[in-house]
């Protein structure tokens, strides 16, 4: 037995268009929790998925126990001791606690017939020994987001696994329940088990990680000992990523009037007292990890979704949006992240995509369309945005990703919004076409059109943002001008909870560098708790 | 007997709230029917009578046998549209095996039953194996079974004249009183769904499925193999109302069948069993079964047109499932 219970070495694994891994190297020991850190993006879900044998690599090996390790499929990984808890719960909400924990190893009272009795009562003596405030008898849909997570966390313990590996697995607890799942993870932590503890929140990884492996791009950065780190050094080791190009972002000013204005956005899941400003002409940018309510405050603005409190005001008079259509009549745009489902017709024509949302107003005679019309204006938007196309007719779904996103645009440019808000304009677009749509988003507002850019790029929202407003856990945590706008401050706001202050934070050493070590009037405006 | 039913058929010894609610939904669909019945006793007075209550009984128990099966397939987030023609090919494979091939009745119920098994068996592997979604592959069934019908019938109807005790398994008094056969056959068929679907694997991983397929398989079990097993088992159903439908009748008609599907997913859903899967119960689906007959009964009582009959069943369809999303959105 060597030095490590799971070892990865030298793995690599590519998607078309991304290399998600590239040499990757992570060492667990026995009896330790290692914190495994990155940005969005930096490979961890594809290492997860690895080791639960949903992928294979393409080169690389794993070692558990110094053996080497195959794993085929979840349940194989299961079998030899691998328990993965993924941040989306794999549960079934109808059936009970109890029948979810011990899903396809049901007690039987012979044969084909189910014993509930000792379903229920080996549920409950692991749910006792674990120390879990779980009635085994409820039906897991009902019950909270933190007691599901119990019942996964049981779930994965209940096959006497060795190595425990946790995607997020506080990302949508309350403190309590954060304590509850650190005592949990103690416990579990014997000289011969292991714990891969996957999370954003630096505050975390001090109260219960031993080492830290930082890994960026795919790539393995480095592995500290929790003990002698500050959270400073992980932080620069996490976006210590270098930028492309230094490009800066065009046409900055201040004085601007303000057409948009969101006050007290509140959402009944997520969303608390979200509140910002957006100018003619600006790029506003919106940082923030997954999870923090950047897409949830574009959906609640454009009425995709149902706001529980707020106003928005146009050009200073109230406006109420009940749906997007009502967003669409005051001119404003939404470009969805999820292109293919939300912003085209993929089995239909460039020139059917781009007439869409203008259709009746525009292209429409006698309720009959004006096809030739809405081909004209395609024809002008291709030209204009250089979208490349041999024809308007053809299918969108033959584009690349970057026209593709293209098409999008001029659909809201044929509409003729004076606000557009871009989620991940960039998102699973090559290097070329991003530089593409940055030209485009520059050229636009420079045109007086005001854009909301929501983006997990850091460099991305860096390079493009007048001022970025920086979201964590469902709230605005600080709005940056771009001038004092750096990878660390950012992440520093998006790692912000709610309960912290920035102030407390410079008190326990937390402040990344470029902050000042005094809290002082360039400091970013912290959102009301 | 009912009520035992009633707590016996809830999820499986749930918490106590969520107990409640699943009692109480079905207290609900169970009202709803007490509530119809009593209109329609105090409209007419020949309503309420026991010849009367034994005849919507009489007349549930086709729907009801087919109901049966579905209410398995829709849990599993599934549908079954070849039931209808289903199971008129299975009673023209009844009239084959007991009239033409003049096989004993006993063996030609079984083998009836079995048939309608291996039609459930082939929807099965379809959607199981080749991934078709559940409603092309029965649509695709139900034309293959009505073709087959007529095929194997020389569409022409079979008649059970030689063979009087099979006509009994519908209408005979196996208890002596004035109780027709069909009836118990229902009551027996019901009970066997409520114990498989609540106490055994089979039930177990039929809601599991329903539930979330993906978390089912990748908690280890084999989705594909248990949802060959459920339509197989639901094509029984198919059989057993084969079966039922011709004794009754005396003989298979082979072009009759189509609708029946439908009425027996309306008694499904009635019942409120989700089409989204995950959820449902078979007492709910005996309610709903119940439902449609006490409506068809009642207002041909109160001499309302057929075609009215259908505009109001189809108006109970939309107050029950709406009623059912209400309730959810509440829970």
């Amino acid at each position: 037995m060597g030095d490590y219970l799971l070892e990865v070495e030298g793995v690599s694994k590519g998607f078309p268009g991304v290399q998600a891994l590239d040499d990757m190297h992570v060492n667990l020991r026995y009896g330790e929790v290692l914190a495994l850190v990155g940005e969005n993006g930096a490979g961890k879900s594809t290492l997860m998925k690895l080791l639960s044998g949903v992928y294979q690599a393409d080169s690389g090996s794993f070692r558990l126990h110094g053996e080497p390790l195959e794993v085929s499929g979840p349940k194989e990984a299961q079998e030899k001791g691998i328990s993965i808890i993924f941040q989306e719960f794999n549960l079934m909400p109808d059936l009970t606690v109890a029948q979810n924990i011990l899903i396809g190893r049901e007690p039987r009272a012979g044969g084909f017939v189910l014993s509930e009795r000792a379903l229920n009562q080996r549920a409950e003596e692991l749910v006792a020994s674990l120390g879990l405030p779980l009635d085994v008898r409820a039906k897991v849909g009902h019950l909270t987001v933190a007691k599901q997570q119990m019942v996964e966390i049981a779930k994965a313990l209940s096959y006497d696994a060795r190595v425990l590996i946790m995607d997020e697995p506080t990302a949508a607890l309350n403190d309590t329940e954060v304590q509850t799942l650190h005592d949990l993870i103690k416990r579990f932590k014997r000289p011969d088990t292991g714990v891969i503890y996957i999370s954003h929140r630096m505050d975390e990884l001090k109260a219960i990680s031993d080492r830290i492996t930082v890994i960026r791009d795919g790539k393995y950065v480095d592995t500290l000992d929790t003990e002698t780190t500050t959270m400073k050094e992980v932080i620069s080791l996490m976006v210590g990523r270098t930028l492309v190009t230094d490009a800066k972002p065009e046409n900055v000013r201040t004085d601007r009037e303000v057409v948009l204005s969101v006050e007290g956005l509140s959402t009944k899941d997520l969303l608390r007292d979200v509140g910002f400003e957006l100018r003619e002409g600006e790029i506003l940018g919106f940082a923030g990890l997954m999870g923090a309510g950047r897409t949830e405050v574009a959906r609640a603005v454009v009425g995709a979704d149902k706001r529980s409190a707020g106003t928005i005001r146009l050009r200073g008079r109230e406006i109420h949006i009940g749906n997007p259509a009502d967003a669409a009549r005051h001119r404003i745009g939404y470009l969805s992240e999820d292109r293919k489902n939300f912003g085209l017709l993929l089995e239909h024509d460039v020139s059917a995509n781009i007439g869409l949302s203008a259709l009746a107003e525009r292209f429409t005679r006698w309720g009959f369309v004006d096809v030739s019309g809405v081909r004209r204006a395609a024809r002008e938007m291709v030209k204009v945005l250089g979208i490349r196309t041999p024809s308007v007719t053809q299918t969108v779904k033959n584009l690349s990703g970057g026209n593709q996103q293209k098409v999008v645009i001029a659909k809201w440019l044929v509409k003729d919004c004076d606000v557009l808000i871009f989620d991940e304009p960039t998102r699973g677009i090559d290097v070329g076409a991003k530089e593409e749509i940055y030209k485009l988003l520059n050229e636009l507002a420079e045109q007086g059109k005001s854009i909301v850019m929501i983006s997990s790029e850091l460099p991305e929202v860096l390079r493009m943002s007048h001022r970025i407003v920086v979201m964590s856990e469902g709230r605005v945590s600080g709005v940056l001008d771009h001038d004092e706008a750096t990878q660390e401050r950012v992440m520093h706001l998006a790692t912000l909870r709610p309960d912290e202050r920035v102030e407390d934070a410079v008190e326990l050493g937390l402040v990344p560098a470029g902050v000042p070590d005094e809290p002082s009037d360039t400091d970013p405006k912290v959102g009301e708790r | 007997m009912s009520t035992v039913n009633v707590t016996a058929d809830n999820d499986v010894r749930p918490g106590w709230a969520s107990g409640l609610r699943a009692r109480l939904q079905q207290l609900l669909a169970f009202a709803s029917l007490i509530v119809i019945f009593a209109f329609f006793s105090i409209a007419n007075s020949t309503f309420a009578t026991y010849g009367n209550v034994t005849s919507i009984l009489f007349s549930t128990v086709v729907i009801g046998t087919l109901a049966l099966g579905t209410t398995f397939v829709i849990i599993t987030g599934g549908i079954d549209l070849s039931i209808g023609t289903g199971m008129t090919l299975c009673a023209v494979m009844a009239g084959t095996f007991i009239t033409t091939w003049g096989l004993p009745i006993g063996l030609g119920v079984l083998l009836t039953i079995l048939f309608g098994g291996v039609i459930g068996l082939v929807n099965g592997l379809n959607v199981a194996v080749l991934k078709i979604p559940p409603f092309i592959a029965t649509l695709a069934m139900m034309l293959v079974a009505q073709g087959l019908a007529l095929v194997i019938s020389h569409s022409a109807p079979i008649y059970f004249t030689e063979d009087p005790g099979y006509v009994k398994i519908s209408t005979g008094n196996l208890l002596g009183v004035d109780f027709p056969n069909a009836v118990l056959v229902l009551i027996v068929a019901a009970v066997i769904c409520i114990v498989l679907l609540n106490t055994t694997i089979l039930g177990r991983y039929t809601f599991s499925i329903g539930s979330n397929e993906e978390a089912t398989a990748l908690s280890g079990i084999n989705v594909r193999r248990w949802k060959i097993a459920i339509y197989a088992f639901a094509g029984l159903f198919i059989g057993l109302a084969g079966v039922m439908i011709s004794a009754r009748l005396a003989s298979a008609q082979p072009a009759t069948g189509q609708g029946y599907e439908l009425q027996a997913i309306a008694a499904v859903v009635i019942g409120g069993t989700s089409l989204a899967g995950g959820k449902g119960s078979v007492v709910g689906t005996i309610i709903g079964a119940l439902i449609i007959s006490v409506l068809n009964n009642g207002l041909q009582i109160m001499s309302i047109p057929q075609e009215w009959q259908n505009v109001i069943l189809g108006v109970v369809i939309l107050i029950a499932v709406y009623a059912d999303m209400i309730r959810k959105k509440e829970a």
